[in-house]
């Protein structure tokens, strides 16, 4: 084997970089939509609540992979009449903005049942006591609820990130230049598919292995204070 | 969206549903059948015993399913041993090798279920068995692979309909399965809106028909009866 990959070390590590900034991009549109999505859920209104579960139903019944193509090419006539409104000719989502709202939309999703697993979590007291101190509803969310379901809800949205830094393979599918596109082009040149799928594969085992003490880490941090359950 | 659009190319992705229909099947059942023998050793009381499923398992929960059908499909062929050897028309049959990865994916996934639900089986029922007298593989298949199927069944479900979504990377390898035969159909009429939601759309109707049939199941094996304690 040969050590700095044919030439093909330095592309795949951009590569690598390109795979992380898709996935740190993803899970931020991801937790706003599973935040909303959530709320909506939980909320009195029988409006939002149906929106929010059509939301995580419809998402979650659709492979990843067709939302990464759904979006990516399925926007390209809305995205020219858009374009058009403001003068922009030929305005079109890129490969990475295709791809951070399809995987964002599907973290988004089954974040939306963890957030209300956590939401619900919450003990109905604490809210009444925010409305007896005169709180408003919205500072009672970020004070009193958010905080309290942050510890909930991490483990499930650990294990979505996970799935999450797996799925930013697919975006390889409409070209995106991350860790697997790199891979295909170096196999394309090296006829070595084995070596480099496998480099491939080991690159996305150290991001897991690295995310899954990073999560043990903020599990650790975020329950300071808290008994462990004997279990 | 046109009827005519819908009435013309539906039946090449219903087509498809076939091909995907017969993956997960393929996957799921081998799947299970490979991850007895998995989960028992992984909730074995021997670290020697757990280590080398453990390692299976961490290879193929940390690497994304792509990564590991384009190793067996395009990957093996690296080697003269395979492409010489008595197994290369399997190996180069994309079907094959589509179904073989979802099941060694899946067997990983599956694995770890089981072990959660062999060792949420009450010690005291196995405890009881024992003391009926009940030798250890005897009170392993009487009581407690039944009681964990039981506790199991409805994480498995949601891995039967993971394993659905999962089906749609075999496009990546030329199958014809209904995201393959979506994209085989956008590419001719160029009408990716209405190709890729009516594909979505058979997505929802397989994964709601499962979810039915898994419910049925749970039923019939009184899961919500047998999780007394």
């Amino acid at each position: 084997m040969n050590f700095d990959l044919y030439g093909f070390g330095p592309a795949l590590a951009a590569g690598m970089l390109m795979t992380l900034q898709l996935a740190l991009s993803a899970l931020c549109l991801g937790l706003v939509l599973g935040l909303l999505g959530g709320l909506a859920k939980t909320s009195p209104n029988r409006a939002l609540q149906w929106l929010g579960g059509t939301y995580s139903t419809l998402v979650r019944g659709i492979p990843e992979l067709l939302w990464v193509l759904l979006i990516y090419f399925g926007t390209v006539s809305s995205m020219r009449a858009i374009g058009k409104l403001f003068d922009i000719p030929n305005l079109s989502l890129s490969a990475f903005a295709a791809g951070v709202i399809a995987l964002g939309l599907c973290f988004g999703a089954y974040a939306t049942e963890v957030f209300r697993g956590a939401m619900l979590s919450i003990p109905k007291g604490h809210r009444e006591a925010g409305l007896a101190l005169g709180m408003s509803r919205s500072r009672i969310f970020f004070k009193l609820v958010m905080p309290q379901m942050w510890r909930i809800a991490l483990p499930g949205l650990g294990n979505l990130f996970m799935i999450l830094m797996k799925d930013t393979a697919l975006v390889s599918v409409i070209g995106l230049e991350e860790v697997m596109r790199h891979a295909q082009i170096a196999v394309t040149s090296t006829k070595q598919p084995f070596t480099f799928y496998m480099v491939a594969a080991l690159m996305y085992l150290c991001m897991t292995a690295l995310s899954m003490i990073g999560l043990a880490w903020l599990e650790k941090r975020a329950s300071v204070g808290f008994a462990r359950s004997a279990s | 969206m046109s009827w005519e659009f819908v009435l013309k190319w539906l039946p090449k992705l219903l087509h498809g549903a076939t091909v995907t229909l017969e993956l997960v099947a393929v996957a799921v059942i081998a799947g299970l059948i490979l991850a007895i023998p998995l989960g028992i050793a992984r909730a074995s009381r021997n670290a020697y015993v757990r280590a080398l499923p453990y390692a299976y398992i961490f290879f193929f929960r940390g690497t994304p399913l792509l990564v590991q059908l384009f190793l067996v499909y395009y990957g093996l062929a690296q080697f003269d041993v395979v492409t010489k050897g008595p197994l290369w028309p399997y190996l180069r049959d994309p079907f094959f090798c589509a179904a073989l990865t979802m099941t060694l994916h899946t067997t990983a996934y599956i694995a770890e279920i089981l072990r959660g639900a062999i060792q949420a089986v009450p010690p005291g029922e196995i405890e009881a068995a024992r003391a009926l007298g009940m030798s250890r593989g005897k009170a392993l298949l009487y009581i407690i692979l039944p009681r964990a199927a039981r506790i199991g069944l409805p994480a498995y479900s949601n891995e039967v309909i993971l394993m659905l979504k999962a089906s749609a990377l075999a496009s990546t390898v030329t199958l014809l399965d209904i995201t393959g035969m979506a994209r085989t159909i956008n590419a001719r009429t160029y009408m990716p809106e209405q190709t890729f939601l009516i594909a979505g759309l058979i997505y929802l109707m397989m994964s709601f028909v499962l979810v039915q049939g898994f419910k049925l199941l749970e039923r019939y094996l009184r899961v919500d009866a047998s999780q007394g304690r």
